[in-house]
């Protein structure tokens, strides 16, 4: 775009996401955060930062509201200008591209960008209220409103449309045939759940890393059908920040920062029941044949998501992401929602999520998961473990997928993580992707080794 | 005042502050962290305002969705203005019998809903509408639903003035009571 400035990650922090933190509150948390995002680039001195902005999702959570001027006093970093930033579960990847904004803009050199969520304040079942009235509270929320449960409308949705009218359109009978396209689907997201619970084993920020068998991720206690516990992300506390700067400022204080080449964003409806049911906006490799009867993006596809890859592709050059990108952090609230969006940002075609999972495509090549993974490591997805294993401290997540992606572009995931067992050999681009209440709002954002 | 109870694992000191109100967390990381019962209620006086007609309507056990006056889309969940032109819309008597779009069933919940757990939630399509309805589908266990089954709507009396004043069940289910 004419008058945009590059801007530069130089730094970022991450607090270990944990069910609570009692010893410290949200404005500690996002201190020590920001001490080692500081820490790591020792030339920045702080009052060379000359904004903030802040994100946290929930007033609930918070029960204080201008959570975000308390950070930003207990930081130090009175008078300069900050807001706070909020869009659902996609808080954390708006406020990294509000801080881009700020530095592309030119009216800042550098830019902290800082969230956190507290979500232990409450029990379990209380924040699963909480997060239920992020849907429209006339016409959702007292049917018996449930994050999971909207999740689970989708993904059946997704399971009818693309393994029940292609693996199983010979079986006459209709709700056999939907059964076991649903086993089916099962198992693959159980496959998926495996991986980011293996992956984060070598995260020592991660909240729930287990070496997850089939059998045990098939097992486990039903939370919304066909959703079962390992194939939900958690209620976290914790606390992440990046460091944004321009060109200019960001060499003097690194020499290996990290570029953030394009952003791109997309919004649907608030209800589910609202989507539409058109046409596919289509990437340039697809056909309009692909999806020649499918209507879109009804309750099975994540239109927002889709926007967002187009406007993040276009910005940023991209024609062939599986090819471009070396992984992927994407927003796994659910294991399912994972399978869905590697087809809204085009590693796959619509209907190819569950193959591309099978043949091992998201997997890390030198991690043992107990699978046969025939093509394992063509792109790997959330090799940090992702939403589901590192947790979900909201306001923090979708900068957390920023500070790994960056540290993952730096190749200094050893330095960060103490083992480099994570770290993708010759990183050279990255796409991170926070995403809202049933994908009303999703954020993409690519990120290029400099 | 007798000092707050201590507790090593945070779910007693979660147990001991809903009990009496405070607890002391005597924390791995070498902290003692005072935690202490922090209540917080209110009632909204919450106004339908666009919507309220629906929702008077449905306490007469009759379903309204809305039609844009001037693209004539059809919204089974209504809507005063059309999200595809921008005019108003008008109210249309939805039909009572539709078929299943979507479903589950929630064995989990949020507090509200905790107690009526498992549960079923559908969306409802109906022929000739364009958009859903979000409700919940009653007599009928996970096993036995399937997308495309025939569902009927059900009003509850005396209504509450909230969505849930209808629920669906299946179309086909055959009543014992009325024999």
């Amino acid at each position: 775009m004419p008058g945009q400035r590059k801007v530069y990650v130089v730094s970022g922090g991450v607090t270990k996401f944990a069910k609570a933190h009692p010893e410290m509150d949200f404005r500690l948390m996002v201190k020590r955060a920001y001490d080692y995002a500081m820490g790591d680039v020792p030339k920045l001195k702080a009052s060379e930062i000359e904004s903030s902005r802040i994100s946290y999702f929930s007033d609930h959570f918070a029960r204080q509201l201008k959570a975000a001027s308390m950070v930003q006093d207990f930081l130090g970093l009175n008078p300069k200008d900050s807001r706070r930033i909020e869009w659902g579960g996609a808080t954390g990847g708006q406020a990294v591209q509000a801080g881009w904004e700020t530095v592309a803009s030119g009216r800042n050199d550098v830019c902290l960008v800082a969230g956190f969520e507290t979500m232990s304040s409450v029990e379990t079942w209380k924040g699963n209220e909480f997060i239920a009235l992020a849907s429209d509270t006339n016409f959702d929320y007292p049917v018996g409103g449930f994050y999971t449960g909207y999740y689970a409308l989708m993904v059946q949705r997704h399971i009818y449309e693309f393994v029940r009218k292609t693996r199983f359109a010979g079986v006459k009978d209709e709700k056999k045939a939907q059964q076991a396209a649903t086993e089916e689907a099962k198992r693959v997201m159980a496959m998926v759940s495996v991986k980011n619970h293996i992956n984060a084993l070598h995260n020592p920020y991660s909240q729930y890393p287990e070496r997850l068998t089939m059998k045990e991720a098939l097992g486990r206690e039903m939370i919304a059908h066909p959703i079962n516990r390992p194939s939900v992300c958690t209620m976290s506390d914790g606390a992440a920040v990046l460091i944004l700067a321009s060109e200019e400022a960001a060499f003097r204080y690194t020499d290996h920062p990290v570029l953030i080449k394009g952003v791109g964003c997309g919004t649907d409806t608030m209800r589910l029941a609202d989507r539409p049911q058109g046409k596919v906006p289509r990437f340039a490799w697809e056909k309009a044949a692909d999806y020649a009867g499918l209507k879109y993006p009804g309750v099975h596809s994540f239109r927002a998501g889709r926007t967002a890859a187009l406007e993040a592709y276009k910005n940023s050059g991209i024609k062939n992401p599986i090819e471009e990108l070396s992984f992927v952090e994407l927003h796994d609230a659910y294991s399912s929602s994972e399978i869905q969006t590697y087809e809204d940002i085009g590693l796959c075609r619509y209907g190819e999520g569950y193959d591309f999972v099978e043949q091992g495509h998201p997997f890390l090549k030198n991690i043992d998961y107990g699978l046969n993974l025939p093509k394992r490591g063509t792109i790997p997805v959330n090799p940090s473990g992702g939403l589901i294993a590192c947790g979900h401290p909201v306001g923090a997540t979708g900068i957390m997928q920023g500070v790994f992606a960056f540290w993952q572009l730096q190749n200094s995931i050893a330095k960060h993580f103490g083992n480099d067992k994570l770290q993708i050999k010759d990183a050279e681009r990255g796409l991170i992707h926070s995403h809202a209440g049933t994908g009303s709002a999703v954020t993409v954002t690519i990120m290029e080794r400099a | 005042m007798a000092s707050p109870k201590k507790f090593a694992k945070f779910r007693d000191v979660m147990e001991e502050v809903k009990k009496s109100g405070a607890a002391i967390y005597t924390n791995p990381t070498g902290t003692s962290d005072l935690v202490v019962l922090s209540p917080y209620s209110m009632n909204y006086i919450h106004s339908y305002a666009q919507d309220s007609e629906f929702f008077l309507r449905l306490a007469k056990g009759k379903l309204y969705g809305s039609e844009c006056k001037n693209c004539h889309y059809r919204y089974a969940t209504p809507r005063s203005h059309c999200i595809n032109c921008g005019h108003e819309t008008k109210w249309f008597e939805l039909p009572l019998e539709g078929r299943v779009h979507s479903w589950t069933t929630c064995y989990f919940g949020s507090e509200e809903f905790l107690k009526e757990t498992p549960f079923n939630l559908v969306l409802v399509e109906f022929d000739g509408v364009d958009t859903l309805l979000l409700s919940r589908l009653f007599g009928i266990e996970e096993k036995d639903i399937y997308i495309g089954m025939g569902v009927k709507a059900r009003f509850r009396k005396p209504a509450r003035y909230l969505i849930s004043d209808v629920h669906f069940i299946p179309a086909e289910r055959k009543s014992s009571r009325r024999k």
